[in-house]
């Protein structure tokens, strides 16, 4: 079995009037996150990854830090991206959560503007290439935070993802040009579908379905 | 809008803003920005004096946004730090761990990411080419020539994962080295002095080249002022090179 660029869940121009366009989509998906999926690939017998799913895999090379960085920097990014497609929607985008994730929101965040605050904060200071996000952490709490480069919250440990953005300046830049916190308000208020955000709440964090 | 209709229109909209706004609105960017001992450099050349290999666009971001907001950043954060705000630059980025401890890292960031962009300013605007004189030596005793030196200084570049730079550093004594780093990092923090550099955060390139790092690398030889380097290299040597 080998890894797999999984179809955008939307064409690539869907996004286009909630300000991440068609350009974007095509390079981000078609080029960027494939060229993980083929670098990726080409590790699986060299790094000894085969029958290892791609979230074991993350797990394991973030605990092997610098040694483990080839791997993670492929196999993160194939991760994150993944999540990164499923987390926006043509219907995305608004302040009307579903009870459950809002009520979670509420007792762990203090509140979707507190939460939406934090988040943006994760990602603009961010520093150079990376991700923020929205965990379910070890002790079960949601939790704001961010991870350089192709790393996630599985490489580091700190929990089971469910919203992720990307903030490598590639995820923006034809959009927002150096203005990454307006790629983030953007995002929070126009792109992230928070019926799958509560889905994923709902089964622990995404399971990408892929292994080596 | 198809792909190529839309970055037409951003391209479009880019060399409007380039010459018609380009004078007020860096104006604005600068007023707005903090002021302190730290100031932006005017660009040695216009805007356009890279094209076709580096667009206008991308120069007017690059110098005007991302380098300005790293001066913003640095003044803002040595207010309530007088002794480091009348340290040299170089002095500050060749002594991070002496710094206080709270503006560290932002310091680290913001220094040398205005100390890499004033570097990065410097050795374009010319017409590539190559080295001449005891620099085209260096670069043969040191790096196995200027063909080997370019193919090594691209695969580093490419190699570097998420931002980051590629430098040929020099220490006193004229002896050249490749390195690369990552995010604002600087050889300065280790002691060494910068020959030149090539920034391959994806906001150097990704108006004109995208995904296609390589390509830039390729392209950016074709602007390198070996004038410049070589001037670096002598000042290097004479013990003058500050940044």
């Amino acid at each position: 079995m080998a890894f797999s660029l999984p179809a955008l869940p939307y064409s690539t121009n869907a996004l286009a009037g909630q300000s991440m366009c068609q350009e974007t989509l095509e390079l981000h998906h078609g080029k960027h996150h494939n060229a993980y999926v083929t670098a990726l690939n080409g590790l699986i017998e060299a790094k000894g990854l085969a029958g290892k799913s791609l979230e074991q895999i993350c797990a394991e090379a973030g605990k092997a830090g610098a040694d483990g960085a080839p791997v993670l920097n492929q196999a993160g990014q194939h991760y994150n991206h993944i999540l990164f497609w499923q987390v926006m929607s043509p219907s995305g985008g608004g302040d009307k959560l579903p009870a459950r994730l809002a009520a979670k929101i509420d007792s762990d965040l203090g509140g979707l503007a507190a939460f939406k605050e934090a988040f943006k904060a994760a990602g603009v200071t961010q520093f150079g290439s990376g991700w923020a996000w929205l965990i379910i952490g070890t002790d079960g709490k949601l939790k704001v935070t961010k991870t350089a480069n192709g790393a996630n919250p599985i490489s580091t440990g700190e929990g089971q993802p469910i919203l992720g953005a990307d903030v490598w300046e590639h995820a923006y830049y034809l959009d927002f040009r150096n203005v990454r916190p307006n790629y983030l308000d953007n995002f929070l208020n126009k792109l992230v579908d928070w019926s799958v955000v509560d889905s994923l709440l709902g089964s622990g964090g995404l399971k990408s379905g892929q292994a080596a | 809008m198809s792909a190529m209709n839309r970055r037409a229109a951003l391209f479009a909209g880019a060399s409007l803003a380039a010459t018609v706004f380009a004078m007020p609105r860096r104006a604005l960017a600068q007023a707005a920005a903090p002021t302190g001992p730290f100031t932006l450099p005017p660009l040695p050349y216009a805007f356009n004096a890279n094209e076709p290999h580096i667009d206008a666009l991308t120069m007017e971001i690059h110098h005007g946004r991302h380098h300005a907001a790293f001066i913003g950043n640095l003044n803002n954060m040595v207010k309530d730090h007088g002794q480091v705000a009348a340290m040299p630059l170089e002095q500050i980025l060749a002594r991070l761990g002496e710094m206080p401890e709270a503006i560290r890292t932002g310091l680290r960031n913001s220094g040398g990411g205005h100390a890499n962009h004033t570097m990065f300013w410097q050795v374009m605007g010319g017409k590539g080419g190559a080295p001449a004189g005891d620099l085209a030596a260096a670069v043969t005793r040191d790096l196995g020539g200027l063909d080997k030196l370019k193919a090594d200084f691209n695969g580093a570049g490419a190699r570097v994962f998420g931002s980051g730079w590629v430098f040929v550093t020099t220490d006193r004594a004229g002896k050249l080295a490749l390195v690369s780093k990552p995010n604002q990092d600087s050889p300065l923090m280790d002691g060494q002095h910068v020959l030149f550099g090539n920034d391959v955060w994806e906001h150097a390139y990704y108006l004109k080249y995208q995904n296609r790092r390589p390509a830039y690398l390729e392209a950016w030889w074709n602007v390198v002022d070996w004038a410049k380097v070589a001037e670096r290299y002598a000042a290097a040597k004479a013990g003058s090179l500050r940044i």
